[in-house]
């Protein structure tokens, strides 16, 4: 009789105990049975690579997301794609990451090997090897079921061309605005409401892979994440001695999202995304961006969304009526009010 | 201090009624309001329903907010309009 | 119909500022206040003050119940989210303003306990599943939210609840309204009434201090079309010089209100004489729970309240009733900003200040 079948110790109701994070034999269980779908890099201290390359981008990222599960994603999904994307933004390729837990006891074994896996699932899609991880284990309450670090590194199969902002450039979205922090909000909050509302989470470097293709002359691309598509598009504007003027009526948004804003007295434009990027173009690749980004999965509701003028460093909204105001850097994370 | 959107309730139960505006579904309370019943449009404000929306008067100030439309054709078509 | 983009419309937009500008006499001017902040949002966000011609002016009043709420109910608030084995429940609105020394959000932070929601029913939620927490909501607004609060409280008796209290600073429009027309010095051609306060108390409850002190007056709902209806009926009321109650809000404002909503609320509580930050007491203004209702009512909590520390160059009082216009306030945009509010008008995302702050002119 052959045993091919590895004995699993930790059946799914188990959970962590403080004794995983120490570094003997219980920990190694873990990370046999329940990290090994991570696990691209040996036993030794350090992973090694070989790269050939001149310069390298690097990001680290650490994620805090409560809850750990909503719609759309988990923390484990999140904290993939979201360094993928630092590093894709950047105009690399990500290539291999690490992973760090700072795992809470009490956390069930069940909802860690769903987080796990989620991550190896975002990982296959995005095309990077987790080459190196560590998991650290606090006292009940010290967490919140968990924490996660990502670090990744990624290399340039092209130089990105780093040309300055000028007036006349073009900013695309790659779609509507403001789905992941409303799903969050939802879900942890307990708000007596709810909808077809679901996380925007994702790898894209795929897309940005085809914007580059398209248009290699792209001035700059950034992902909108914690502030919006407001912080970022002030992020991107000031230094430049230029305008962003947006036309507001033109940003995508899905109507149930933009309902929720309405009942909670929030604008889209400054909750969260974790799969919206802006792209700034010259004018004369408009066309061209916008054909690649929507014949992507993750550009499917692309839409051009402004343009830059000779100003200084604000950005702009223009609205129903050709009305103007100044769209600013958030202060704080919004919070629902009746006034 | 009045932020309060207009929905449509779908479903009621005792003095909870199930509301919707563009596919977001809210649950409030409708115990402010006389008799609501599905497919009414009431505001709602902080989890309650504050009052009905009417659509015939809402149609009808649509109706009047493009008056002004025909007010201002009116006033440059001639003096004695211009007096209206 | 879609009753908020029906109403946003860019055509009706221009076209209402053009009936406006047409319709205007040249010589005179028109000074029109609005005392609903989430009218001065919409002004705002909609830039609608460039739309309309110079000569119309529209100011901005107490119409933020935040910002008027007495410094010493921030600092009341805080002390409670600091007691033992209580949590405070809150609006979004009162997380940032500043007290004495402290803020709830800060308080929070510290280890005070205060949760936001975006209903007081959550509130009652969880003193029902929490029975060894006292449970403090923290009633602010107008005549809009009142009933809700009131509602919250029926809901916590039905649970047979005895850790659910309201610390209520409820104020009243047509009082404040009063009070505003009252000075000699009167300035006001006529009032933008809010949409939502009138929904309840109805388009009736303001005849006498229309008629009383001359001034137009018109509901207005909250959309850009809205508004600028309103604005320009106001303004025919002023050059046909019969100043009255209009509705523009019809779809949502009864002459009588919502006669359900204002009897909970005359149930539950009785006027009381209230203070307006920065503007002082105005009699019959506010609301307390009547004494049937004490043990709902969060003022019974023994607790200590630091002393309430005022900041003397402030003028948010002046703000509010719209003698002066933020950039006359030697604070703004330099020690008062978003990051750093000194006033409360600078705090809540509906005061005065913190509109024209974030809605400055392009």
């Amino acid at each position: 009789m052959q045993t091919n079948e590895k004995q699993i110790y930790m059946p799914s109701n188990d959970t962590i105990q403080i004794g995983h994070g120490s570094g003997g034999r219980l920990m190694h269980r873990l990370i046999d049975e329940v990290f090994a779908p991570l696990s691209g890099g040996g036993d030794d201290d350090s992973a090694i690579l070989d790269i050939d390359a001149s310069h390298l981008a690097v990001s680290t990222d650490s994620y805090v997301v409560q809850p750990v599960f909503f719609p759309g994603g988990d923390i484990g999904k999140l904290a993939v794609c979201g360094t993928v994307n630092d590093l894709a933004v950047m105009g690399a390729t990500p290539k291999y990451l690490t992973v760090g837990f700072i795992l809470e006891e009490g956390l069930s074994i069940d909802d860690l090997r769903r987080i796990v896996l989620s991550m190896a699932e975002a990982a296959a899609e995005a095309g990077v090897d987790i080459i190196a991880g560590d998991t650290k284990v606090v006292e009940r309450g010290a967490a919140d079921k968990a924490f996660i670090n990502t670090a990744g590194i990624g290399v340039f199969e092209r130089e990105p061309a780093r040309l300055p902002i000028q007036p006349g450039d073009v900013v695309l979205v790659n779609g509507p605005i403001g789905d992941h922090g409303i799903a969050i909000m939802l879900a942890r909050e307990k708000l007596p409401m709810g909808g077809d509302i679901v996380s925007d989470c994702a790898p894209l470097n795929g897309l940005i892979v085809e914007i580059l293709d398209v248009c290699p002359e792209v001035r700059f691309i950034r992902d909108a994440t914690r502030g919006g598509l407001a912080a970022v598009l002030n992020e991107i504007t000031s230094g430049t001695g230029l305008n962003c003027e947006i036309n507001e009526l033109d940003i995508p948004i899905n109507p149930p999202v933009a309902a929720a804003c309405e009942v909670l007295g929030m604008e889209a434009l400054y909750v969260a995304n974790e799969g919206k990027i802006a792209v700034v173009v010259p004018e004369d690749a408009v066309n061209a961006v916008l054909g690649a980004m929507l014949a992507h999965r993750y550009g499917r509701g692309a839409a051009v969304v402004g343009c830059f003028v000779s100003g200084d460093g604000r950005v702009i909204g223009i609205g129903a009526a050709d009305t103007r105001r100044i769209i600013e850097m958030p202060l704080a994370d919004q919070l629902p009010r009746i006034c | 201090m009045c932020l309060a959107v207009p929905m449509e309730i779908k479903s009621i139960e005792g003095t909870t009624a199930y509301a919707e505006m563009s596919g977001l579904k809210l649950e409030c309370d409708v115990s402010l309001i006389d008799n609501p019943a599905i497919g009414d449009f009431i505001i709602v404000h902080a989890g309650y329903a504050i009052e009905r929306l009417d659509p015939d008067e809402a149609a009808e100030t649509l109706e009047l907010i493009r008056g002004a439309i025909d007010s201002i054709e009116i006033i440059h078509g001639s003096d004695e309009a211009a007096q209206r | 119909m879609d009753f908020l983009a029906d109403f946003r419309r860019p055509e009706d937009i221009k076209r209402l500022a053009d009936a406006i500008t047409h319709r205007v006499e040249p010589s005179c001017d028109y000074v029109f206040m609005e005392v609903c902040g989430t009218h001065t949002m919409a002004i705002g966000r909609y830039g609608l003050r460039r739309l309309l011609p110079d000569n119309v002016r529209l100011i901005s009043g107490p119409g933020c119940p935040v910002c008027v709420t007495p410094q010493r109910y921030v600092d009341t608030a805080i002390a409670l989210a600091r007691r033992a084995n209580t949590a405070v429940f809150t609006f979004g609105d009162m997380m940032r303003v500043p007290g004495s020394s402290s803020t709830l959000s800060r308080a929070g932070s510290q280890g005070g306990t205060v949760r936001v929601v975006y209903s007081p029913n959550e509130a009652v939620s969880y003193a029902s599943e929490n029975p060894g927490t006292e449970v403090v909501f923290l009633g602010v607004g107008f005549e809009t939210t009142t009933p809700v609060v009131a509602g919250s409280i029926v809901l916590a008796e039905s649970f047979g609840l005895s850790n659910y209290r309201v610390l209520a600073a409820h104020k009243l429009i047509p009082q404040a309204l009063e009070a505003l027309c009252a000075p000699p010095e009167l300035l006001l051609n006529g009032f933008i009434l809010p949409a939502h306060v009138s929904a309840i108390i109805g388009s009736d409850a303001y005849k006498a201090v229309i008629e009383k002190y001359n001034v137009a007056g018109c509901i207005a709902g909250f959309e850009p079309s809205d508004i600028l209806q309103g604005v320009l009926q106001l303004v025919k009321q002023v050059n046909e010089e019969k100043p009255r109650v209009e509705n523009e809000y019809a779809r949502v404002v009864k002459p009588e209100g919502n006669r359900k909503a204002q009897g909970l609320v005359a149930l539950m509580f009785e006027p009381v004489d209230s203070e307006w930050r920065g503007i002082g007491v105005i009699p019959g203004s506010g609301l307390k729970l009547r004494p049937r209702y004490r043990k709902y009512d969060a003022s019974e909590i023994e607790v200590e309240i630091e002393p309430t520390q005022e900041n003397l160059d402030c003028r948010c009082g002046e703000i509010l009733t719209g003698s002066i216009l933020p950039g006359d306030c030697p604070l703004f945009g330099k020690a008062c900003i978003p990051e750093n509010p000194i006033g409360a008008c600078m705090v809540s995302s509906e005061g005065t200040c913190a509109a024209y702050y974030k809605y400055r002119d392009v």
